[in-house]
């Protein structure tokens, strides 16, 4: 189903669009045919089924598609043909990828004192793709040809084929992901980590304080900690906790376990930031749980009555910092924090945002942090392996493009909730929080790509630091953060041999335990154009365009980042037209089968937030978006960019979710109700002829006029209607990393506009173009090129 | 008529007041000619049990320039109700509640008795008295348990009122906020960073009304002026709290490396608990109250770094100009000091440490605003445990014997000048016709604040005569000197003493034996001796210590630290205790009769004697070769050489006495013939038999010293020598 080319006459602008190319087919196709069957990993450069559809991967000495995936599985011999078709070579991965519990997790392979086996030159390591020689005493390097002698306790014997006789027995021989136990060649100062350590600091000033979120939190804390990461088979978490208060003032506590009370010790010399203590601040939870829960009864109540407003923000992160310096750790800091840090201090910040500056040559610098001062922290914090997660809590402007640099470069993560109420918005930050501080993460990692001879990593896009060109450094890598990798060429590869990547991810697990995760993953490589294009993942190479557009808004005007984009993809397109389609006129736009959503889906990137921002969207939106979209995975972009809408129809016995429509508002009727989500929010859209009936059952209340809009939630009710909504809610909460926020809109009420904003196939209010207008836009383009 | 000995007993009964003159030489030339100056000792608040103070103001000549007191030395014309100062020769008019005087009904301050005289005055608000503790916790377990334990003890001691604070140091300082249940709250400050005044401030949230973090804040009520901060509360109040918060003090947890000194703060420490009461309770009664186990090992004021191998400065550094952390450390320290007794604080040092503890560097904290420094082993030892308890003690009349934020104003006769003062004080810079341009201690002004004080604390304060040879006074002529006294009771009030004295002038030439009859030599040698120790303070030189007695040269001779110390106590010392640092005291206890004092001489140890010594700042008692040798034959446990018994414990009472009074609390020890302590008696004791000259003197009576320092007699020759020439 993937050869044939697509001719489409697409219909004069002012024709109905049903006949454009629907997202929505592409994605059903896939799911229907490629859905049913498991992927298994064993053939080079198979092209895996979408992100959208359900599958079961079988490792067959690939990595899984949860792990990496390629904007194409079949790559060009030469550096001359990948500059023609302008296709960018990217492998978007995610290291510590959650699987789902059908699929297995990589194997902890344990080579002992001696550690991994590596060859001599690139270092690379052992993988399936290592040639193993003369009788099995030497194996040739499969990236580099450098021939290494086989450690004599990892001599084995090989078959008749030249496979090892262990091979099955070995996950680094049979398996694409896999684990090595590192030694202590592996660890800072040639030392075994101690396992890492939380430290929660909590901002309280007045507007946390009266918001109700200092309560919320010390609450919440209260039983989250008793959740803390843990390895495996352990019975309690090795992660220990540490906890800070600040406004413009930083408080410690020392909480050791044989303290009757917790004491606070105050540094108010913020400008010279240290820890006052040593002993008693970074404890187990289990053993001080009494003191723990007394200090987090008595915060709320120690801060009820403060008129301190203004806050610091750098010295927050020093503290934590000199903390696990002093505690000789790796760890994460969760920063809860609510305004612009305008107290005298280091990093201390000022109110620069103007939306004026927006199509401006000076627009750039609304992404640009406002001082270098973050970057340089950034810098240590990686250096300690502190990794900086950050919850905010604004009411104006706080400068999330400064405020988030340690965040993005320690690989953390921004969570952002505008005018925060505890009554609306504690679901989604408790939930946001439960999971950011549960989920599966690794401290102090280094990631680098090693690849065959022919093509090396050049560039680099996500959350992380880089001190030299090679190795990605994360102080902190959770299960969901996604690297995107470019590759170009430096020599010729050859289609014999193909072209390997292998993903070596360093890191100290939660339990203080210094591993290597490896991913393989084998490719094609083609002389022709066609094989190229035959081969290629519209969703990944979204992902990648999008990064690459997000990074570029920081050095150059968004105009031209924006014409960058659309010259790309005409020229991708033009390529392909000129040397893979059959002739044809040339009032007929040529789209590669696997391309054949580019445009759509580049559309929606060119109308984002980022790229082209609404009124209502502010600075602060961007900048945070900006960093989301840079740590997102495939599936992540692919949502975010094209929302999934959803019709509530009424036939409640089906279990899946219902098909999805396009994101047009002529799809949707007066009648309905329907549900659009793109990884952020949930919308449910309710039509002005809504039945009666309907409404009563998923809102409770009698009439379209009485649903009130600021509902947080849907309302429980016990009725077959309701359990259906509120479970395909719940179905959509589970499969996205953060927990959506959930707006009514009513059907011409005022926040429609908003919803609007998301029916991404329809011209935008801020100028972005319709579906069938880009496209026209996209054929003239294409035109020009080829003429 | 009474001999000039009852006179000048007298005198310093009512007055607190010795000159080293009692009949003054009426001309500049004469007096320079007396080679001892025109001085006296000042005990400004003698204890006068007799002495009920009046509760009124007290009357002040109206000529901005003078202000004298009315005393029983001005002309009063009672039907005129007018009265003629005696200094500036204004006439005043008495004020009005004064309408009903006589001759018959005098107001005291007119009474020739009332010479001395104490008001009680009403002025501004009373403030409790404050005590914020500086302790220091890199401390052996067992000393920090101990000093846990006095100052736990200390808090019944204080006034109930009394605001007190807590400071702790170590690698960091904690200033600890008293105020809170539950959470313990303190701030911490990196011992490595000077702040000034108002960073501290700022930092400690003293610079806003409004308190930022502060639980269940009751709303102030505006009448009820604020008169503590978080750091400083009531004792009463929060006794039972900061009984606790002691109680939980542990030692510095930061770890200290093998080789090295654990990092104290001291300089910081200090620095902070002087801008906290800046900032809070400038202008009134403080003790900051330092307890230190060790030198500053970090941060501005530190007196030797944390490596162990390098070896805290010695003397020979000193002198070599090689103590590299001296010069500004001590200028840290000053700084501190001048800031101190600029806001009327005062700051103690107890300093219990085997090693040196920096007080050379620190010594101006205690110097400059008259606070104490005590010098010690441990703190776990009877002498710190029972000399801090004594900074409690309190008078005859129930009432601390403390007094803070005083300032003495002389006024005198037109034909004398004031030199200068030398005690812990610091000058207030009031220039004035009656200051003489040549000064002697610290001079250059006739008034001073003595930041704290106590019944004892005692001024030396010299003159300069300047009335010229061709002007003569005419006969029974009478030259007078006023003290008057501010200062802060320690019941809170605000009090004025005034002493009034006047002394004849008596013509040198024709009158010499008057004036040489009403010399007084024990006076003279303690203001001479001050004179000495302070110029070796501030100029350092051998060439001022040669001319002055060896005893004294002995102070300088110890280690730094200590000479500090003792140079610290002698400087304000009343006379008595001052002879007995001059010139300690040997008593001999034997069979051949009472007790009775012996030279203080070698050849006064003998062997059936037992001795005590008294040097002010140890008490010795030595057992006589002889006598050693019967108590360990046990001749004091049968009942038949009772008598024995009674001998042996003769100079154990009598030590007992002096150790219950003085303060600081001497070191008491007790040895015998041959005993290694016995160092502490050899090396006070004139060496009239050393090595040198031991075959000369014959055997067997005395002991010999080996020193090179020159005997008492040979010095004494000196001192004739030196006299006749100056007499000529």
């Amino acid at each position: 189903p993937l050869t044939s080319p697509l001719k489409l006459h697409y219909p004069h602008p002012q024709n109905s669009n049903h006949k454009l190319l629907s997202t929505i087919q592409v994605i059903e196709d896939d799911r229907s045919n490629r859905g049913s069957e498991p992927f298994v990993t064993g053939v080079r450069g198979q092209v895996p089924p979408l992100v959208t559809t359900n599958f079961l991967v079988k490792d067959q000495g690939n990595a899984s598609p949860r792990y990496i995936r390629c904007t194409s599985y079949n790559i060009p011999c030469t550096s001359d043909m990948a500059k023609q078709s302008q296709v960018p070579l990217a492998a978007v991965i995610k290291p510590l990828a959650t699987l789902p519990p059908e699929e297995t997790l990589p194997y902890l392979v344990d080579h002992g004192e001696s550690g991994p086996v590596r060859c001599n030159r690139c270092k690379a390591y052992m993988c399936p793709f290592m040639q193993f020689i003369e009788g099995g005493r030497r194996f040739q390097c499969c990236f580099c040809s450098c021939v290494t002698e086989v450690p004599p306790h990892y001599f084995q014997h090989l078959d008749h084929t030249g496979k090892r006789v262990d091979f099955y027995d070995r996950p680094e021989l049979s398996l694409g992901s896999y684990e090595f136990l590192a030694t202590v060649d592996y660890c800072k100062n040639n030392k075994f980590p101690s396992p890492p350590a939380f430290i929660f600091m909590i901002d309280v000033s007045y507007n946390a304080v009266k918001s109700g979120l200092v309560r919320l939190i010390c609450e919440e804390l209260k039983s989250l900690l008793d959740y803390l990461p843990r390895e495996g088979n352990m019975e309690e978490s090795a992660i220990r906790v540490g906890f800070v208060t600040y406004n413009k003032v930083l408080h410690f506590y020392n909480v050791k376990s044989s303290l009757a009370q917790p004491q606070m010790m105050v540094v108010s010399d913020v400008a010279d930031m240290f820890v006052p203590l040593l002993d008693g601040f970074l404890v187990n939870v289990n053993e001080s749980r009494t003191v723990i829960a007394s200090l987090l009864d008595q915060i709320p109540e120690m801060f009820a009555d403060t008129r301190e407003t203004e806050t610091v923000f750098a010295p927050v992160i020093q503290a934590g910092l000199e903390a696990l310096k002093a505690a000789e750790c790796s760890g994460k800091l969760f920063i809860f924090h609510t305004s612009l840090p305008i107290a005298e201090a280091p990093g201390k910040l000022k109110n620069r945002d103007d939306k004026k500056l927006i199509n401006t040559d000076k627009e750039k610098t609304l992404f640009q942090p406002q001082t270098s001062f973050y970057n340089n922290l950034a810098k240590d914090c990686v250096a300690q392996g502190c990794c900086v997660d950050l919850f905010l809590f604004p009411n104006q402007y706080l400068d999330v493009a400064t405020l988030g640099v340690v965040t993005y470069q320690t690989g953390g993560s921004i969570y952002k909730y505008a005018y925060f109420q505890v009554r609306t918005d504690q679901d989604r930050f408790l939930n946001d929080l439960r999971r950011d501080v549960q989920k599966e993460v690794g401290f102090d990692a280094v990631m680098r790509v090693r690849t065959s001879t022919g093509i090396r990593a050049t560039d680099f896009f996500g959350a992380f630091y880089m001190s030299n060109t090679t190795d990605v450094e994360m102080a902190g890598l959770d299960c969901d953060k996604t690297i995107t990798v470019e590759f170009k060429h430096d020599d010729k590869l050859s289609e014999d041999s193909g072209a390997l990547l292998q993903c070596a991810l360093l890191y100290t697990s939660c339990a203080g335990q210094r591993r290597l995760r490896i991913h393989n993953l084998s490719l094609n490589c083609c002389t022709q154009l066609a094989d190229l294009y035959r081969n290629c993942e519209t969703d990944t190479l979204i992902n990648y365009l999008a990064k690459y557009a997000y990074r570029g808004v920081l050095n150059s005007p968004v105009k031209t980042v924006r014409d960058a984009l659309i010259n790309q993809c005409a020229q991708i397109l033009a390529c392909y037209r000129k040397n893979c389609a059959s002739p044809s006129s040339a009032g007929q736009l040529i789209l590669p089968e696997c391309m054949k959503l580019l445009p759509v889906y580049l559309n929606c990137v060119l109308k984002s937030d980022v790229l082209q921002p609404g009124p209502e969207v502010t600075t602060d939106d961007r900048a945070y978006i900006r960093q989301l979209v840079t740590s997102m995975d495939v599936a992540e972009t692919n949502v975010f960019f094209y929302p999934r809408l959803l019709p509530l129809v009424t036939d409640v016995d089906s279990d899946s979710l219902p098909a999805a429509i396009r994101n047009s508002e002529e799809r949707l009727s007066k009648g309905d109700i329907y549900l659009l989500e793109n990884g952020l929010n949930i919308f449910v859209w309710v039509g002005v002829n809504v039945q009666q009936g309907l409404i009563q059952n998923l809102f409770g209340v009698s009439s379209f006029s009485q649903i009130s809009s600021d509902l947080s939630t849907l309302p429980v009710l016990e009725n077959p209607f309701s359990k259906k909504v509120r479970s395909i809610v719940d179905m959509l909460q589970v499969q996205r990393s953060r927990y959506m926020k959930l707006i009514i809109v009513k059907q011409e009420d005022k926040l429609e506009m908003l919803f609007k904003h998301f029916l991404v196939e329809d011209k935008s209010l801020s100028g972005g173009a319709s579906y069938v207008d880009f496209l026209c836009h996209m054929h003239k383009e294409i035109r020009q090129l080829l003429s | 008529m009474a001999t000039y000995l009852e006179f000048i007993q007298q005198n310093e009964e009512r007055d607190g007041v010795r000159f080293s003159w009692n009949v003054w030489p009426s001309s500049r030339l004469e007096a320079t000619r007396m080679v001892v100056p025109l001085a006296c000792l000042l005990t400004p608040l003698k204890e006068r049990l007799d002495l009920p103070p009046v509760q009124y103001e007290p009357v002040l000549c109206s000529r901005p320039t003078c202000k004298a007191v009315l005393s029983p030395l001005c002309q009063v014309d009672y039907r005129a109700k007018l009265w003629a100062c005696n200094f500036c020769f204004q006439r005043n008019q008495f004020p009005p509640a004064y309408a009903g005087i006589s001759e018959v009904n005098q107001p005291a301050e007119l009474m020739p008795q009332f010479s001395t005289i104490e008001y009680i005055v009403q002025r501004g608000p009373q403030t409790p008295l404050i005590f914020l503790y500086v302790v220091d916790t890199c401390l052996e377990e067992e000393d920090l348990q101990a000093l846990k334990e006095s100052l736990q003890m200390s808090l019944s001691l204080l006034p109930a009122d009394a605001l007190v604070g807590l400071i702790t140091f170590g690698r960091m300082v904690q200033v600890h906020e008293l105020s809170c249940e539950g959470i313990s709250k303190s701030y911490v400050f990196r011992g490595t960073k000077d702040l000034t005044a108002k960073q501290i401030q700022d930092m400690l949230g003293l610079s806003r009304p409004a308190v930022p973090i502060q639980q269940g804040r009751p709303l102030q009520t505006p009448e009820q002026p604020v008169i503590s901060s978080r750091f400083l509360q009531p004792v009463h109040k929060i006794d039972m709290n900061l009984t606790d918060l002691l109680g939980e003090l542990q030692r510095d947890p930061w770890p200290v490396t093998q080789g090295k000194r654990p990092l104290r703060s001291t300089g910081v420490a200090l620095s902070i608990a002087v801008g906290l009461l800046e900032g809070t309770f400038p202008n009134t009664g403080a003790r900051i109250m330092l307890f230190t186990g060790g030198p500053p090992t970090q941060g501005p004021g530190m007196v030797v770094g944390d490596e162990l191998k390098t070896p805290i400065r010695s003397w020979h550094d000193i002198e070599k100009d090689n103590a590299r952390f001296m010069k500004k450390a001590t200028k840290h320290y000053e700084t501190l000091a001048n800031r101190t007794a600029a806001n009327g604080h005062c700051i103690d040092i107890y300093a219990c440490a085997l090693d040196q503890t920096g007080l050379l560097e620190m010594k101006c904290c205690a110097n400059l605003t008259g606070g104490h420094m005590v010098m010690g082993d441990s703190f776990n030892t009877s002498l710190f445990k029972q000399t801090f308890q004594r900074v409690f003690n309190k008078g005859f009349n129930g009432e601390f014997r403390m007094a803070f934020g005083a300032s003495l104003d002389v006024k005198t006769s037109r034909e004398l000048k004031i030199a200068g003062a030398i005690g812990p004080c610091i000058s207030l810079n009031a220039k004035g016709p009656c200051v003489s341009e040549n000064e002697l201690g610290i001079g250059g002004t006739s008034q001073w604040k003595i930041c704290s004080l106590d019944p004892s604390t005692t001024l030396a304060i010299y003159f300069e005569v300047v009335n010229q040879h061709n002007a003569p006074i005419p006969q029974g002529g009478r030259g007078a000197v006023q003290f008057v006294t501010q200062y802060q009771h320690s019941s809170t009030q605000k009090r004025i003493r005034v002493t009034t004295i006047a002394r004849n002038w008596a013509d040198a030439q024709s009158q010499l034996q008057h004036i040489e009859a009403a010399f007084d030599q024990e006076a003279a040698a303690v203001l001479m001796a001050r004179l000495g120790v302070y110029r070796a303070e501030s100029e350092e030189g051998p060439d001022v210590l040669r001319w002055l007695d060896r005893q004294l040269i002995r102070l300088g001779r110890t280690l730094r630290n200590e000479s500090s110390y003792y140079r610290h106590h002698f400087a304000r010392q009343d006379l008595t205790q001052s002879l007995i640092m001059i010139q300690p005291i040997l008593y001999a206890y034997s069979f051949h009769g009472p007790p009775e004092p012996v030279l203080l001489d070698s050849s006064s140890i003998l062997p059936d004697r037992i001795l005590l010594m008294d040097t002010f700042f140890q008490i010795v008692i030595y057992l006589g070769e002889t006598i050693a040798q019967w108590q360990k034959a046990g001749y004091q446990d049968m009942p038949e050489y009772e008598n024995f018994k009674h001998l042996l414990q003769a100079p154990l009472d009598d030590a007992q006495e002096i150790l219950q009074t003085r303060f600081p609390m001497p070191r008491y020890i007790h040895t015998e013939h041959g005993g290694s302590q016995a160092r502490f008696l050899l090396s006070k004791v004139n060496p009239s038999q050393t090595h040198n000259n031991l075959y000369a003197w014959g055997q067997e009576s005395g002991a010999p010293i080996l020193t090179d320092d020159v005997s008492l007699q040979v010095f004494m020759d000196h001192l004739k020598k030196l006299a006749v020439s100056s007499a000529s």
